[in-house]
């Protein structure tokens, strides 16, 4: 049960680029679970809240995005979608891969944020490190 | 006011993963091969370290070992028998280690002198798979007395280890353990993964697992 201790950093990574970008409170972190993350999704969203009490985070929600673990197959040649994490064997042809392509993330994607507007109504935009944004 | 999407994408354990990167790196100018063994409660890890050590030092291979647990230091006495220097890691509470705490530790060690660093993990088959420790090579520790299915109940811990080592092998028939049956499991969540089958008690197997050991090294070209 480490969940905890990533919720709390997913709070830091948000609250440091919330305020990077000059904004004043966050309204919903998106995060990427893998598979094989070793996260279990409901303790993460347990925790989360604890996390964010008393920060600009408070109040805010958690969007999760699973992702099933991917693997290249070399019999078929292309990348498959694993059905469970107990059998990493191709869904088509059984061959066993373990060239894992996606399965073990674990990150925050994007938040979504309040940025006070400038006097013609435009928001402050644009966070310190040079990432795009997204309507 | 006006509300916005930034995009992050940023790895929830990115600190971790930047300390274990320099921290790897530099056990490399050492020529260290570092290694972290991680398992469930009970399932012999001291004792399979403790042996490991024996016979390295015999050998007149130089090693160096951290031991994590929540509390108490009983592990580290018990490591520190075998003449090899040890250090205790408390964790207070936590479930497991983190690449600031293997640097922390190894502040006041002449690194040059050891050939081998063992990281004794938290006895957890949940948390330290998240966790880059800076190691070279991950093994996880299956006990016969755990049964056979253990690995497709933890996936994720078998899947992040570089080789499997079944242990306790002097209780497999009293335990009735199927073999065939965990190579399988094994395998079926980490296909081709290397399997070695010891007993710290008999010393059956430890000779494969030190020359497995040896190979790793060479492989890595990690060579003082």
């Amino acid at each position: 049960m480490h969940e905890l201790s990533i919720a709390y950093s997913v709070v830091e990574i948000a609250t440091e680029s919330a305020k990077a970008a000059g904004a004043t409170r966050v309204r919903e972190v998106h995060v990427r679970l893998g598979a094989l993350s070793g996260i279990v999704r409901g303790a993460l969203e347990f925790s989360y809240e604890i996390a964010c009490a008393g920060t600009m985070l408070e109040g805010s929600s958690l969007v999760v995005r699973e992702l099933p673990v991917v693997v290249y197959c070399a019999a078929c040649d292309r990348e498959v979608e694993l059905p469970s994490v107990q059998y990493f064997c191709c869904p088509v042809c059984d061959t066993p891969s373990g060239d894992l392509r996606q399965g073990r993330e674990l990150d925050v994607e994007a938040i979504e944020v309040d940025l006070p507007g400038d006097e013609h109504g435009n928001a402050g935009i644009g966070d310190s490190q040079g990432n795009t944004e997204q309507e | 006011m006006e509300t916005r999407v930034l995009e992050i994408r940023k790895g929830i354990l990115n600190k971790n993963d930047e300390i274990a990167r320099r921290l790897r790196e530099r056990l490399h100018t050492f020529g260290l091969l570092t290694i972290n063994l991680v398992s469930s409660p009970g399932s012999g890890k001291t004792a399979f370290l403790q042996r490991t050590l024996r016979m390295l030092r015999e050998q007149g291979n130089a090693a160096a070992a951290l031991v994590g647990d929540l509390a108490t230091d009983n592990d580290a006495r018990r490591l520190a028998e075998t003449g090899v220097p040890v250090k205790q890691i408390n964790t207070d509470g936590r479930c497991h280690l983190e690449a600031q705490m293997i640097s922390d530790h190894l502040a006041d060690w002449d690194l040059g002198s050891f050939e081998y660093l063992f990281i004794e993990n938290v006895g957890n088959l949940v948390c330290p798979s998240s966790y880059d420790l800076g190691e070279d090579v991950r093994v996880v520790l299956l006990s016969v007395t755990e049964g056979e299915d253990k690995p497709l109940k933890y996936p994720n811990i078998f899947n992040s280890a570089d080789i499997a080592v079944i242990t306790k092998m002097d209780l497999a028939e009293a335990c009735e353990f199927d073999l065939e049956a965990a190579q399988a499991n094994i395998r079926a969540v980490r296909p081709g993964m290397r399997i070695l089958t010891t007993s710290a008690k008999s010393g059956a197997g430890m000779e494969q697992w030190l020359a497995c050991l040896a190979e790793e090294k060479t492989a890595r070209s990690v060579v003082a």
